[in-house]
């Protein structure tokens, strides 16, 4: 009899799925046959890359329970090895098959990266953490700005100094070239390609929540001695959420890396800005709510386009809205105000668990 | 939940139904041409845009006030960037929504490759000011006003070694830069070919750029007797000023980017005696810095007067081709690119500006030196 | 051997700007457990009042400062009483981190406006002009000795301050149950004011001595040192008052030498890597205290 219904975390997750392939199919309809706007059809991509950084931040942060601000980092690596693969086979693979391999590639690497810098990373508790992943992620941005690679017919040619050390015969040409990045990407990604990524991402974090293992992640953000003593192995768990966030992490970079024809690792896309900013959308979405997640990136990477009228005033605005908008969802006094207004029923039960 | 969830729906909504409305309202055929501007005004980068803003503003006055181009009013509309890649293509959209017909821009080298990318596939003409990279203009719809990173890594090479100006060369630059390193590559390739050997070269990346002493000291110790400066002048301030510090005081030498030196507010000029600069422009007695300097309170630095130059080169275009407010982007891209090529300018960065198909302009930067609190011509 | 003692020093005066931004880190977190993001930007206004109380009212050095200090810290005081209060007893501390970020990025887009995009020279507060030593190889700067010397005495006042008096002990109550010191009769609020004040006054001092050994201003001077300096305070120990200078000065030495001896363009990186080595071997920073897990 039980088998008949599904039961509430299944059901829960088949809720989130349906809905996002039913917004994502709409949005595809509205993009073919309406009149969506040039800005909003750009902005599409960059959106199903940002929601799948902050549902795999989510991964880390709500359900491992450990403060990240490296996710940027794993999503360069993914970014730098994808385009690097592309470059290096356009024109030998067919389009497709390569964006594939290159969505594969980047998520190994990123999640090989998450693997090893998770396991000294996950020794570490609190604050400390915070500030180790972000070493890494500054790591990784000063390291690929010192990175050349090139190509000629004797093969690949590497050196950290300049372009002018790598020694490339004539024909040679620069793949990865310092600061300058990679030029030249082919413009893969695509809504379509955006939205299946998204939601196998939503899938794979919807069931690792709901399996043994996710609980047992679980148990040990919510108390790892107690789960210590009840035999569950920390370093394991711990490492599994970590580097499948980070993987995760690596396909939105490739997905970033398609979606412009130019790739660099600025401070602004790869540096603390970028996971600090991540970390808003987790936050403001709601700790370790993974729909809330989608929503909270949804109208933030909206926001400050859609403020452009506002000219100068545009990210003085985007700051006080921010700040206003995590005082209303997160302050005591608001909580009261909103009971009162009796909206918020199911929250008191919700009030106090991330204690 | 149910009410943040509600709170949210109604956001999107709204939000879709703003962004709807605003395509909405496409007026056909109208009669003023629409020029885009794209460039970061906020961020680390913010004040090449603002400049860039303000240079092609006040062109833009001074087109209308005489009348217009072909007797067509200019409107131009400036999005900002934030000196990245995404939001510059963001930006465009936005000028597209705006029906924008030609685009000035971008600032910024890398995300002028980006926009670069987007403008070729609708050919929409560009002109860029600044975004002196080689790959901001690999397609023919692009143009730009100044010179390309390697032209001026040569020329300076060129300039140091035909001159005699020393033997033994440092170069400080920024690794974490694409105009920076861009120059510095070619500048040690063409530095092979003069007089003169590179004896150190020092980096600093825009995490680390206020401490040089290191930098310096290797150049000193080196024995250098000119430091070569492939940088903007923020940095190039500091370095100056340690440098005194420290007593080392060779020759200084560097590119368009440290015009603007001077303009530094309560910089002490007297360090920068000597300092010598192969660029374009620099502010001084014309009629576009006391312009400028009316308008906004401030010298305008070499960006600004690259934008000035490309408003200016777009209408001396516009008119050789003929267009017409209502005539197709890509038309009018076909029309300009033609015109491009056939037009003579004589604006604030050179007199006598001609392109080629290519994109690149055709003009000799002048060596300036600093005397006196001034740019001097050498 | 001369380069390298000339080195040291460099490292000394750049760790000395890092030490005093720190100890102002330092402090906010010791008491009110959280990152204040903010604190880079903060740094960043004070400077800029002090370079208009200088340039524009014409006045001199020290009642510029002072004037900076008190701005700062009502500018302190308010932030936290908009920005922070209300979210202290919230459900996660992770909400206060980010109206921190909001607030710095408030900061820096009012500067951007109010000030323009422009770099500014900032002139030295110091008038002394150093000394020099080894025949001009080694050169110590004015700057660089009353950094160092404001670092040990804000360190040391800040010792007695939060050990001896009053107001320190009920700190040290908050920071460690803020609940229980509440039971206590301590009003914690006030408190945790006070200290946000006290962080304010200090960023006010470290902004005008950051500016004076490093003399360019613009919107965003404050968040990249702000960051190392973050850094440096969690190489000390974060919370520890000592930690930070100690923090700060190894974090300067090390980015310095590493330029120096291994790669200029790798520097960054360097210094990351020894934090995350020094964080391995002794979680807690050089200085920090051991938690205790309760189970």
């Amino acid at each position: 009899m039980k088998k008949l219904f599904l039961n509430k975390n299944t059901k829960d997750t088949t809720i989130t799925l349906t809905g996002v392939i039913f917004v994502c199919l709409i949005v595809q309809l509205w993009m073919s046959f309406g009149s969506m706007s040039s800005l909003l059809k750009g902005l599409m991509v960059p959106l199903c890359v940002y929601t799948i950084m902050a549902v795999s931040l989510n991964l880390t942060v709500g359900i491992l329970g450990e403060l990240s601000l490296g996710h940027a980092g794993f999503m360069c690596v993914g970014a730098f090895t994808g385009a690097f693969f592309s470059k290096c086979t356009d024109g030998v693979l067919p389009d497709g098959i390569r964006f594939l391999c290159a969505i594969l590639i980047g998520a190994v690497f990123a999640t090989l990266f998450g693997f090893i810098i998770g396991i000294p990373v996950l020794r570490l508790k609190g604050d400390y953490l915070a500030i180790v992943t972000l070493a890494f992620c500054e790591i990784i941005k000063n390291i690929v700005n010192a990175l050349y690679i090139g190509r000629d017919e004797n093969g690949f040619h590497f050196t950290m100094k300049d372009s002018l050390s790598l020694g490339l015969s004539e024909q040679g040409e620069v793949i990865i070239n310092g600061a300058q990045g990679i030029s030249g990407t082919p413009n893969d990604s695509s809504f379509v390609i955006g939205a299946v990524l998204l939601v196998i991402t939503l899938f794979i974090i919807l069931n690792l929540v709901n399996s043994r293992s996710g609980r047992a992640i679980m148990a040990i953000r919510d108390n790892s001695i107690a789960a210590e003593s009840v035999g569950l192995n920390l370093t394991k768990y711990k490492l599994m959420a970590f580097s499948i966030s980070a993987g995760l992490a690596g396909v939105a970079g490739v997905l970033y890396a398609h979606n412009l024809s130019t790739l660099t690792a600025l401070p602004k896309n790869f540096g603390y800005n970028m996971s600090i900013n991540i970390l808003v959308f987790v936050v403001l979405g709601g700790i370790g709510n993974i729909r809330g997640s989608i929503i909270a990136t949804i109208i933030l990477t909206l926001l400050p386009e859609l403020l452009r009228g506002l000219n100068d005033y545009r990210m003085l605005m985007y700051a006080v809205v921010l700040i206003a908008v995590m005082l209303f969802n997160y302050s005591e006094k608001a909580k009261d105000f909103k009971e009162k207004l009796g909206f918020m029923t199911r929250k008191k039960f919700h009030a106090k668990e991330d204690k | 939940m149910k009410f943040k969830k509600a709170l949210s729906l109604v956001l999107v909504c709204t939000m879709a139904v703003a962004t709807l409305t605003a395509c909405g309202s496409k007026e056909e055929g109208g009669n003023t041409f629409k020029i885009g501007g794209i460039g970061p005004v906020t961020g680390g980068a913010a004040v090449y845009g603002i400049a860039v803003q303000r240079g092609a503003e006040l062109a833009v006055e001074e087109i209308n006030a005489a009348g217009g181009v072909n007797g067509v009013q200019i409107e131009f509309q400036f999005e900002d960037d934030e000196h990245d890649a995404e939001k510059a293509v963001n930006a465009y959209n936005t000028l597209k929504d705006w029906n924008m017909q030609m685009l000035m821009g971008t600032v910024t080298s890398t995300p002028c490759q980006a926009v670069a990318e987007k403008t070729k596939e609708d050919n929409m003409y560009m002109l860029t000011p600044s975004g002196s990279a080689v790959p901001c203009i690999q397609y023919d719809n692009a143009f730009r006003v100044c010179f390309s990173d390697p032209n001026q890594g040569i020329a300076s090479a060129q300039y140091i070694g035909g001159n005699g100006l020393a033997k033994k060369v440092a170069v400080i630059y920024n690794s974490s830069d694409v105009y920076s390193q861009g120059i510095y590559e070619k500048f040690a390739g063409e530095a092979a070919n003069q007089s003169f050997e590179i004896v150190a070269a020092e980096q600093f990346t825009a995490d680390s750029a206020t401490d040089f002493s290191v930098q310096l000291k290797k150049a000193q110790d080196a024995g250098a007797d000119l430091v070569f400066l492939p940088i903007y002048y923020q940095e190039a301030s500091l370095i100056l000023q340690q440098a005194d510090a420290m007593g080392f005081a060779p020759k200084f030498f560097g590119c368009d980017g440290l015009d603007g030196l001077l303009g530094v507010e309560n910089f002490d000029t007297s360090l920068a005696e000597g300092v010598m600069l192969l660029t374009p422009f620099v502010a001084g007695d014309d009629d576009f810095s006391k312009d400028f300097k009316a308008k906004f309170g401030e010298d305008p630095i070499q960006f600004a007067a690259d934008a000035y130059d490309a408003i200016y080169i777009m209408k001396a275009a516009m008119e050789k081709a003929g267009v017409k407010p209502d005539m197709s982007i890509s038309d009018m891209c076909e029309a300009m690119k033609k015109a491009m090529t056939e037009i003579t300018v004589d604006g604030t960065t050179g007199t006598g500006m001609t392109w080629s198909a290519d994109g690149e302009p055709s003009k000799e930067p002048k060596a300036m030196v600093i005397e006196n609190g001034q740019y001097v011509a050498m | 051997m001369t380069s390298f003692l000339s080195y040291l020093i460099n490292g000394i005066s750049l760790g000395s700007v890092y030490a005093i931004i720190a100890l102002g880190y330092t402090m906010v977190y010791g008491i009110a457990k959280m990152l204040n993001f903010a604190h880079g930007d903060v740094i960043m206004v004070g400077a800029y009042i002090t370079f208009l109380a200088m340039t524009a009212a014409g006045m001199p050095p020290v009642l510029a400062v002072i004037l900076s200090m008190i701005l700062c810290t009502v500018l302190g005081i308010t932030i936290e009483r908009i920005a922070y209060k209300p979210l202290r007893n919230s459900a996660s501390n992770l909400a206060v981190l980010i109206t921190a970020i909001g607030v710095s990025y408030f900061l820096q887009n009012v500067a951007l406006l109010i000030f323009g995009a422009n770099t500014k020279s900032f002139s030295s507060v110091v008038v002394y002009e150093g000394f020099q030593l080894a025949d001009g190889e080694i050169n110590v700067s004015g700057v660089t000795l009353v950094t160092i010397l404001a670092c040990i005495i804000i360190m040391s006042v800040l010792t007695w301050f939060v050990n001896k008096t009053k107001a320190g002990q009920a700190m040290r109550a908050v920071s460690e149950d803020k609940g229980a010191a509440q039971l206590m009769g301590i009003n914690v609020n006030g408190t945790i004011a006070l200290t946000f004040a006290i962080g304010s006054g200090l960023a006010a001092v470290a902004g005008v001595l950051l500016c004076s050994a490093y003399p360019s201003l613009n919107p965003y001077t404050g968040s990249m040192p702000g960051i190392k300096a973050f850094v440096a305070a969690v190489f000390g120990g974060i919370g520890s008052i000592p930690g930070a200078m100690i923090g700060g000065i190894l974090l300067g030495v090390i980015e310095i030498l590493s330029k120096a001896y291994i790669s200029s363009q790798l520097s960054d990186a360097i210094v990351f890597a020894v934090l995350i080595i020094v964080l391995l071997v002794k979680p807690t920073g050089i200085l920090g205290k051991k938690i205790q897990e309760k189970v």
